[in-house]
């Protein structure tokens, strides 16, 4: 008996005759089909790219706001919006022109005025933003399409940083949306993209819904990640939030919902078993644990206490505690870089392969003047990733006899807490886990973790010169040959001086129906190309 | 009746202010940043705190505190954090789900315990006291969420009888609305079941022993007549009082419930607000659980007079 026998012959009785025989709604199978029912990673709590720089809020806003470049699956930005641009001999005067017929979801024309505003908030909140604001000399509209910027310094990354897939993405908004200050939010969603937000069906925590934009005018391309035609196979996408797993899972079983974004490795087998959904990898780029230590405060700020670290660690401990024995989801990492890009290397990761040695940790720790100093982990629970990566650390410092203070908390906390510079035993901290999506990792053009730059530098403040330098040294690359060096000279330097410790390079899956096809692996979901029978 | 339903009306207006001085205070000193999560993994110090500035969490404790309660003094419980949205819309958008839940639970829980609980005590020591006596240790001893995914794997999965999660508005009709109801009451209901029961049954067996009792049998009153007429208005004013307490059972309870079935109610509102640290709809839900709670109170005292008419206000 199915529901809808039982709900015909039992309770639906019952119900109806108490209801006077109320009719339900029903959907058409021809308009079941043309909805795409998603279930995100997380809530879409806010709807401000810029502001809110949060992944879930760049996935949304990928759909409903389109880039000037767009970054392809071979890591190479690509014209999107732009139509050509051209760069003066000297490398400092850039001129661009807009594809012609761009429309805003308002109806109104994409102009270029409309561009250089939204340049101008991107900019404070980008670190390659920040780099492009510290040369820039002039931006401004020429016409209606074009756009020029004088720089003071040539800058060869300037359609990288345009079409990046990290956050925040370069969306362009109308002038008088992109006005607000970057560190405020905006309150009007008026698109470029080839979706359409329906805020009026928004309920934050439960459902955001995207309508196809008629007004949308695709490139004659190919599809591949933020480049290419972005053509829209659906009328609406229905973003559903289900905070537990088991019930996402259940719901694409039974086909309540069409696309999971991010299944947990527990589920896999049992989705596996199910012949009408198809499980993949999600993002080949995958992601890198990470072991931030405080390189300001005792015990970490000593440079042999952190080698110590690296010498000891097992990546295979911390990625099967992660990913499970599922081989094909995790990779040791002796490097900072995002394993199967162009910018990999390995060069100075010796100290993370082969058999881990306690002992020689164990001595170096001593040398490194260890003397027995709480060292206060602060751990999110509610962060499966860091959780399990917390679980293995304080198991690998307590082996090495160090003093665990495991402060167990939520990412909430532990977002207020690693920002406090006070000693340890004051409100400070000395290590926390986190992850960096590959795709941000796969140069150090956005890539804030590997930065060294002392009080400027991401959370726990290394303080790096010849990080640095190296840093400067691949921005300035003219060509890739001086880029690999750069890369190279960066990774050892970084390992050398244990910037972080990297745990491990890892995947996740995506699981869809199998009426659903056009589903790119790629680090975001990306809704163009993708057809529902 | 009626100066006492005021009085007690305006008695909440002291009760509702020392709440929301504990919950701005509670919030206060607790930790966690909502600037951080904002600002994503990848911000760097220096953005979190120009957030922080531009939401003005920077500003010292009476400021805040102030502000708050001179808005809430004027009908406005502020705008989310996050989703720049009045708190008011939000809880708008989250309270028929919510209600529904709790009223499909409170309705299923109250006819199916009631008579429970009438029964073990008609027929206490036999098998059928046992099982609902053992119902009700299952009941109180397996968790919501247990209960809730065997629910949802049996009937949902399996069968195929019912929708694993989601919830469709009334407006949409009664079958789909009712239908995403029935396993997330049942799952929510089984605590509160076991608990009406429980106290049905024990104060059934009290009454049961009184001389009127067996006035009543002598004067050749019929079983259902002595349980449910005699006995059971007798009982009612314990059974109410413990249908009274659920009611804070439910709200707990639909936190969970709410998560289990991807309910978009005012329990998993509040869980997310907590995570992010939504300060505003943390404040604003809790203020209206406290206020629920109080006016659930107010109606189980007036019920009290409909069931023992010694009872005078």
């Amino acid at each position: 008996m199915d529901r809808r026998t039982f709900l015909n012959t039992g309770v639906g009785v019952a119900a109806l005759g108490a209801a006077g025989g109320m009719p339900a709604p029903a959907l058409s199978q021809g308009a079941a089909a043309r909805t795409l029912r998603f279930v995100p990673q997380a809530n879409l709590a806010n709807f401000d790219p810029i502001w809110g720089t949060q992944y879930v809020v760049r996935n949304a806003s990928a759909m409903v706001w389109d880039t000037l470049y767009g970054v392809d699956d071979k890591l190479e930005p690509k014209p999107q919006m732009v139509e050509s641009d051209e760069v003066s001999s000297d490398g400092l005067t850039w001129t661009f022109k807009l594809r012609p017929q761009l429309r805003f979801h308002d109806g109104t024309p994409v102009l270029a005025k409309d561009v250089v505003a939204s340049i101008t908030r991107w900019m404070p909140r980008d670190p390659m933003g920040q780099m492009i604001r510290a040369i820039l000399a002039e931006m401004t509209a020429v016409d209606d399409r074009t756009w020029k910027m004088v720089l003071r310094r040539p800058y060869s990354k300037m359609r990288f940083a345009f079409g990046k897939t990290n956050t925040p993405i370069l969306f362009i908004m109308p002038e008088r949306i992109a006005r607000t200050d970057p560190f405020q939010q905006i309150s009007e969603y008026v698109g470029s993209g080839p979706m359409r937000f329906v805020r009026d069906e928004w309920v934050p925590g439960a459902k955001s819904v995207f309508q196809k934009f008629d007004g949308y005018v695709p490139r004659n391309e190919q599809p591949s990640w933020l480049a290419g035609g972005k053509r829209i196979n659906v009328d609406r996408v229905e973003w559903v939030v289900m905070p537990d797993p088991a019930t996402a899972a259940a719901a694409l079983q039974n086909g309540e919902v069409d696309w999971w974004e991010n299944p947990i490795s527990d589920l896999i087998p049992v989705m596996r078993r199910n012949r009408n959904i198809r499980v993949d990898i999600a993002d080949p780029l995958g992601n890198i644990g990470s072991f931030r230590m405080n390189h300001l405060h005792a015990p970490f700020n000593s440079l042999k206490i952190r080698q110590a670290i690296l010498m000891a660690m097992s990546q295979e401990d911390y990625m099967r505690a992660l990913v499970g024995n599922d081989d094909a989801l995790w990779k040791p990492l002796p490097g900072f870089f995002t394993p199967g890009t162009p910018s990999y290397t390995e060069a100075g990761g010796d100290i993370l392969k082969g058999p881990r040695n306690i002992d020689a940790a164990k001595r170096l720790l001593a040398e490194g003047g260890y003397s027995g100093q709480p060292v206060i982990c602060i751990v999110a629970q509610d962060q499966p990733i860091t959780k399990t990566q917390g679980d293995v650390t304080a198991d690998l410092l307590k082996r090495l006899g160090m003093n665990v203070d495991f402060v167990a908390t939520d990412w909430g906390t532990v977002g207020q807490r690693r920002a406090m510079k006070n000693p340890p035993g004051q409100g400070g901290w000395s290590m926390f886990h986190t992850w960096h999506a590959g795709a941000d990792c796969v140069n150090p053009a956005s890539y804030n973790a590997i930065r060294a730059n002392g009080d400027g530098a991401w959370f726990g403040w290394p303080n790096v010169p010849s990080v640095e330098q190296a840093v400067t040294e691949w921005f300035d690359a003219p060509d890739a040959a001086a880029e690999r060096v750069a890369m190279d000279k960066l990774n050892r330097e970084a390992i050398s001086n244990v910037v972080y410790a990297p745990t491990g390079f890892f995947l996740g899956y995506t699981a869809w129906r199998s009426n659903v096809s056009g589903i790119q692996k790629g680090p975001l979901p990306f809704f163009w190309g993708v057809t529902k029978a | 009746m009626f100066a006492y339903v005021v009085r007690r009306i305006l008695a909440t207006i002291p009760v509702m202010a020392v709440v929301a001085l504990f919950v701005f205070s509670l919030l206060y000193v607790a930790p966690g940043d909502p600037a951080a999560v904002i600002a994503g993994d990848q911000a760097t110090p220096d953005d979190v705190e120009r957030i922080r500035q531009s939401l003005g969490l920077d500003r010292p404790y009476l400021v805040r505190f102030g502000a708050w309660v001179f808005d809430i003094m004027r009908g406005d419980l502020g705008v989310s954090i996050f989703t720049n949205l009045p708190v008011v819309t939000m809880i708008q958008q989250r309270i028929e789900p919510t209600l529904s839940l709790m009223v499909v639970t409170l309705i299923l829980a109250v006819s199916i315990a009631v008579p429970m609980g009438v029964v073990a005590a008609w027929k206490v020591g036999t098998w059928m006291d046992r099982a609902v006596m053992g119902f009700a240790v299952l009941g109180f001893s397996v968790p919501v969420f247990v209960v809730g995914y065997l629910l949802a794997y049996v009937f949902a999965l399996e069968l195929d009888w019912l929708p694993v999660q989601g919830y469709t508005p009334f407006s949409q009709g009664f079958v789909p609305w009712f239908e995403n109801l029935i396993l997330p009451a049942i799952a929510l209901g089984s605590v509160y079941i076991a608990l009406i029961a429980r106290i049905t049954r024990a104060t059934m067996l009290e009454v049961l022993q009184q001389d009127y009792i067996r006035t009543a049998r002598a004067k050749g009153a019929g079983q259902p007549s002595i349980l449910f007429l005699h006995a059971l208005k007798n009982a009612a004013v314990p059974i109410v009082t413990v249908i009274g307490i659920g009611i804070a059972l439910l709200i707990g309870g639909a936190v969970v419930t709410e998560s289990v079935f991807a309910i978009p109610g005012l329990g998993r509102l509040t869980v997310d607000a907590i995570l992010r640290r939504d300060y505003p709809v943390i404040q604003g839900v809790v203020l209206l659980f406290s206020f629920v709670y109080v006016l659930v109170n107010l109606v189980i005292d007036l019920l009290y007079t409909l069931f023992d008419p010694r009872i005078r206000y």
